[in-house]
């Protein structure tokens, strides 16, 4: 793991769920923390450059905005991994795609304007590369929080 | 919820970097031309309308010293899925939790732990408490792609 201090710690514990949306953001965060707001901002540029914090902003929510989303798996064979993951990954509403240790070894997430639009590209993919493509949207969410607890 | 232009464009700014200034929303406000007071509080309706699901730091979980991360898949009836899903989603360690229909499989978690015994440990706890012994471990073993989704309205 990278190099983290205490206050690193604490930091990312603040701005991970409750970024404050307020004129003087990191001024927030240094009053909960009890550090100066130029530490605040020294700091989180510090964790940016190491490549811990990815970016600070919003996530979105795909069904709220009105956009359909679905996971997907296909099982390809061990020497076209690279080319069928090429094609898959050109579509732009193609955001994650992981090979897993499983028989159904690549899955994908799908995002589109409509669950027709979805299901038509699927069927494309399914034509064009010769794989027989699952397609398995949320019936029902119960957890979506991409923030981790950096502990003491 | 109805989006103005001003909202559209707040949208399409919050999928990329805050600034590092002292004042971010003053940044957002001068380049849309509207109040900071203003951007706040359409940034808060996002928030409050769902459309916003998160407004902070994206960690990059690896290097944050979650190197130990998997997608387990459960068997779990129908009759028992709301209690077993809000009972998994109770758990720190897991980020997502989904009903989904895949083989015999019903319920979907995302997984994050520090080594792969506490995993594996964290597996096990959570098969005996919810009673559900068939599942499966699914590991990644190279990412092909990683982005944030450009929703564009």
């Amino acid at each position: 793991m990278q190099e983290m201090t205490e206050v690193d710690r604490l930091i990312l514990n603040e701005i991970q769920d409750n970024f404050p949306l307020s004129a003087q953001p990191y001024q927030d965060i240094a009053s909960r923390i009890g550090i100066d707001e130029s530490e605040v901002i020294y700091r989180i540029g510090e964790l940016k450059d190491k490549g811990i914090i990815r970016r600070i902003g919003g996530i979105l929510d795909s069904r709220s905005l009105g956009f359909f989303s679905t996971l997907c798996a296909t099982r390809v064979p061990e020497d076209q991994l690279n080319k069928v993951g090429e094609k898959i990954n050109q579509l732009p509403g193609v955001t994650h795609n992981y090979v897993r240790d499983f028989e159904w070894n690549m899955w994908f997430t799908l995002t589109t304007e409509s669950k027709e639009e979805a299901l038509s590209l699927i069927q494309a993919l399914e034509q064009e590369l010769q794989i027989q493509i699952k397609n398995m949207p949320a019936k029902k969410v119960y957890k979506i929080k991409v923030s981790f607890d950096m502990g003491e | 919820m109805k989006y103005d232009k001003i909202d559209r464009k707040i949208i399409h700014l919050l999928q990329g970097d805050l600034l590092l200034t002292p004042r971010p929303y003053q940044d957002i406000s001068e380049n849309l031309g509207v109040s900071e007071d203003d951007i706040i509080r359409r940034i808060e309706r996002l928030k409050a309308s769902g459309a916003l699901r998160r407004m902070g730091a994206i960690l990059r979980h690896q290097k944050a010293g979650y190197t130990a991360n998997a997608m387990v898949l459960w068997r779990v009836e129908s009759s028992d899925i709301d209690y077993i899903g809000e009972l998994m989603a109770s758990f720190l360690e897991i980020s997502h939790c989904y009903q989904r229909e895949f083989l015999d499989y019903s319920l979907f978690t995302m997984i994050h732990a520090r080594t792969n015994e506490e995993l594996i440990q964290l597996v096990q706890q959570l098969a005996v408490l919810s009673g559900i012994q068939t599942y499966k471990i699914v590991k990644s073993t190279h990412e092909l792609k990683k982005v944030s989704m450009a929703y564009v309205l």
